[in-house]
């Protein structure tokens, strides 16, 4: 293992790896990136990952550390020199943790539903965009989640944003119009290169997406 | 020891709610414990918990904390003085949230999933998912004391709270299934470990009383035809 024993398992489509390198690379931690292939999963990472067998993989120094927002936060405690992720503030903290997980808990099932259902497109999307629409809300004024700073639950959300072309497409909605100020603050996120050279090329996943579906028999 | 005031929003057979006060247990700190009630949501839950309106919600001075992991480590990070709940090692703090949240995403889904499943076979099959984890969690429990009492070491830690908030559900539904899920010959380690910590300082008059807890289900069944919580 090269890069100061630092490898990451992943899959370039996944915005759950790309939160890995973005944290990684605000840290300015150099790693060895792998791809996995997820219809027939390398021997290192059912050995790495036994109990979910999902990417991404964190490998530093030989051990595993798994589930993206875990990792973040793994990243952060480790290479604690620099550009913190989470606040110092207990309450700041508590609330950064509060949002990262109501992004896990809520935007990730709507997208599936939009994408990889037939029928209930309409109803699906409204699901999503009141998801992203409580985000927009918690947003409010500031540039970022939580403050003037870059940090954990920006890094938690912006990776579903080069989804949102496949999701516009496929479910008919234009996100813009419905949440402005959370494109705004996408768009703000991508002039970070940590952000613009983690997130996948929108068009690319779309592709992707539509690649699924079909083999999904969704279309 | 309280500098401002505590307050938990919550209930008593919620293994959720247990997690915070166990939290606050170990950091010996007053706290006031408001109960809601079974189907309703009160002002203040619904002022101090607007995205999800679910329990537990820790009120700080004026500020809440809601999700009961975010609460725990709050509480910990707050009052850094008291004993410490997240281990210091970032690679075993990693650890421990991956199995605190393997317990919330899938363990504890699958022991709700016993009482759901309909007809024998997926009954025996939802038992096996809750003893196939056990072991796992047998495994994990091993690599994590490193031969200590807990999970967390000589003193409860994360995950012990994370996973032993359950252990009143999990004896209700050993009881009202009449099946054996946590085995001292299949899972040995856990079996001691959760005598252990049920009658821990910090914990024994937060857990409920099994029959207590059975008789709430049998309420909550007929009143929403549902399973346990499930927040």
């Amino acid at each position: 293992m090269a890069s100061h024993g630092v490898v990451l398992l992943n899959s370039w489509v996944s915005m759950f790896g790309m939160r890995v390198m973005i944290a990684l690379k605000e840290k300015g931690v150099e790693y060895e990136y792998r791809e996995e292939n997820l219809t027939d999963k390398s021997q290192l990472l059912l050995e790495m990952n036994p109990i979910h067998k999902k990417i991404p993989v964190l490998i530093h120094n030989g051990k595993p550390v798994c589930e993206s927002l875990i990792i973040v936060q793994y990243i952060d405690e480790v290479w604690n020199e620099k550009y913190p992720l989470l606040p110092s503030d207990p309450y700041q903290r508590a609330q950064a943790r509060f949002w990262a997980d109501y992004v896990d808990q809520k935007l990730y099932g709507a997208l599936r539903k939009v994408l990889f259902t037939k029928g209930e497109e309409q109803e699906e999307a409204k699901e999503f965009v009141d998801v992203l629409k409580v985000l927009e809300g918690a947003l409010g004024e500031m540039p970022y989640f939580g403050g003037e700073k870059f940090g954990y639950v920006d890094i938690a959300l912006v990776t579903f944003y080069c989804w949102f072309y496949a999701y516009e497409t496929l479910g008919g909605l234009n996100i813009e119009a419905e949440c402005p100020k959370l494109i705004a603050w996408a768009k703000r996120c991508m002039e970070r290169e940590s952000v613009s050279k983690s997130l996948a090329d929108p068009h690319k996943v779309y592709d992707f997406a539509v690649g699924l579906r079909k083999k999904f028999g969704v279309d | 020891m309280a500098n401002k005031e505590v307050r938990v929003l919550g209930a008593w057979p919620s293994p959720f709610v247990m997690r915070a006060r166990i939290a606050l247990n170990i950091k010996k700190l007053d706290y006031e414990f408001l109960q809601e009630q079974l189907g309703s949501k009160s002002e203040l839950l619904l002022k101090s918990n607007p995205v999800h309106k679910k329990i537990p919600v820790l009120i700080h001075g004026d500020k809440p904390i809601c999700e009961s992991l975010v609460i725990v480590q709050y509480v910990d990070e707050v009052w850094s003085s008291g004993p410490s709940i997240l281990p210091s090692d970032p690679y075993d703090r990693a650890i421990a949230r991956f199995w605190a949240a393997y317990i919330d995403d899938k363990w504890f889904p699958s022991l709700s999933g016993i009482p759901r499943a309909q007809g024998e076979e997926a009954k025996m099959a939802a038992i096996q998912q809750v003893r196939d984890g056990l072991e796992l969690l047998e495994d994990a429990f091993v690599k994590c004391s490193k031969g200590k009492p807990f999970f967390g070491g000589d003193s409860i830690g994360y995950l012990d709270i994370a996973f032993g908030c359950f252990l009143g559900w999990l004896r209700v539904t050993e009881k009202s299934n009449g099946v054996k899920l946590l085995d001292e010959t299949k899972t040995p380690n856990l079996a001691k470990w959760a005598v252990r910590f049920c009658s821990d300082v910090a914990v024994k008059d937060v857990m409920p009383d099994t029959d207590k807890l059975a008789e709430f289900a049998k309420v909550l069944f007929a009143k929403f035809r549902a399973p346990p919580p499930s927040n």
